[in-house]
């Protein structure tokens, strides 16, 4: 059940410049335990303390899982995941 | 006040559009928006405002124009290097439009003294390179009830939402990030380390200004959510944004 993660230019480095990637999972939280295996370094990039970084949004199509059940949150097939970092820059 | 025959040919490209017409542009003529940060995404912002015919200004920022500003940070230019943004910002955007009356404050804006500007403006733009000024920015918008349009850019990355406090369905912006257990601090990016690319500022800031013309003349609808744009795709796209029930800034509101 791959599940197409969409990665931000800050983190592409730690997956060869994709942009986009394709992931098993049947929550958030299992997708990124299988990212981390496959490119290494970026569940230290995304999570803090076993939750979410405060400054990473993941969105599951339109929705923020803040909302829904944060890591917990269940994933489908065909599911669009975006990790969205917060940006200050002005 | 009626326009002038100078006014009407100055905005007629404006007031030819079926959504904003006279009374649109008179609105705008009307308006007062506080642009805070004359950098990156503040000089598209106030430049634009300042063209489109909004009639008021304030600008803020306490930082001077550096070499390294000039990239990206096209209200400023060789002549303002170690002027106040602000002051430079004010000189560039009268130097578009006369009639607009632009105010500065050079100063960090913090505490009272935001808070009374924020009040004084129909509208705040916030054009700021850091997360704390994001926050003290979004508190006292909630406060005085004024609309908030934040823009931000790093990289190849932009994004923009609009916060409305009289809207009980609008979220805030620390419901969109919410701010952690460690405070309102400057952990995340900043231009200075991660490097901007110079037309997304222009992007960005000119959506903020887009967004903020639509609001005081009346056109069309204002943004909804989040929108993000991805400079190296050239994809835009757009998230949900509801209210946070447990957000510390806008719960109970």
């Amino acid at each position: 059940m791959p599940i197409s993660v969409s990665i931000p230019t800050l983190l592409r480095p730690l997956t060869q410049d994709q942009k986009r990637i394709e992931v098993e999972g049947a929550t958030v939280r299992e997708l990124i335990e299988r990212m981390d295996n496959q490119y290494p370094g970026i569940k230290q990039r995304l999570l803090d303390g076993g939750e979410m970084h405060r400054f990473v949004n993941v969105y599951v199509n339109d929705d923020d899982i803040r909302f829904v059940d944060n890591l917990g949150t269940v994933l489908k097939d065909g599911d669009n995941v975006t990790i969205l970092p917060a940006v200050a820059g002005g | 006040m009626a326009m002038t025959d100078q006014a009407l040919l100055r905005y007629s490209r404006q007031i030819m559009l079926e959504s904003i017409e006279i009374d649109g542009q008179e609105r705008l003529l009307a308006g007062h928006v506080l642009v805070i940060g004359a950098g990156g995404l503040g000089s598209p912002a106030a430049l634009y405002l300042a063209a489109a015919g909004v009639g008021r200004l304030t600008l803020a920022d306490a930082d001077v124009v550096e070499l390294s500003n000039l990239q990206r940070q096209i209200a400023h230019g060789m002549t303002d290097l170690g002027r106040n943004k602000a002051e430079s910002a004010r000189e560039a955007a009268l130097a578009l439009n006369p009639d607009c009356r632009v105010e500065v404050l050079g100063e960090h804006l913090s505490g009272e003294a935001l808070t009374a500007a924020v009040a004084a403006a129909d509208l705040v733009l916030d054009c700021t390179d850091r997360f704390s000024s994001r926050y003290a920015i979004n508190r006292a918008c909630l406060a005085a009830g004024t609309p908030l349009i934040s823009g931000a850019a790093i990289r190849f990355s932009g994004q923009l939402a609009l916060f409305d406090p009289r809207d009980p369905e609008s979220p805030c912006y620390a419901c969109l990030y919410p701010p952690g257990e460690h405070g309102e601090s400057d952990e995340a990016l900043r231009c200075a380390e991660n490097g901007v690319v110079a037309p997304l500022v222009g992007l960005i800031g000119s959506f903020q200004a887009l967004e903020a013309v639509k609001w005081l003349s009346g056109a069309g609808t204002p943004h909804r959510g989040l929108s993000t744009f991805d400079g190296l795709s050239g994809d835009w796209r757009r998230f949900r944004v509801p209210r946070d029930p447990g957000c510390p800034h806008c719960a109970g509101r």
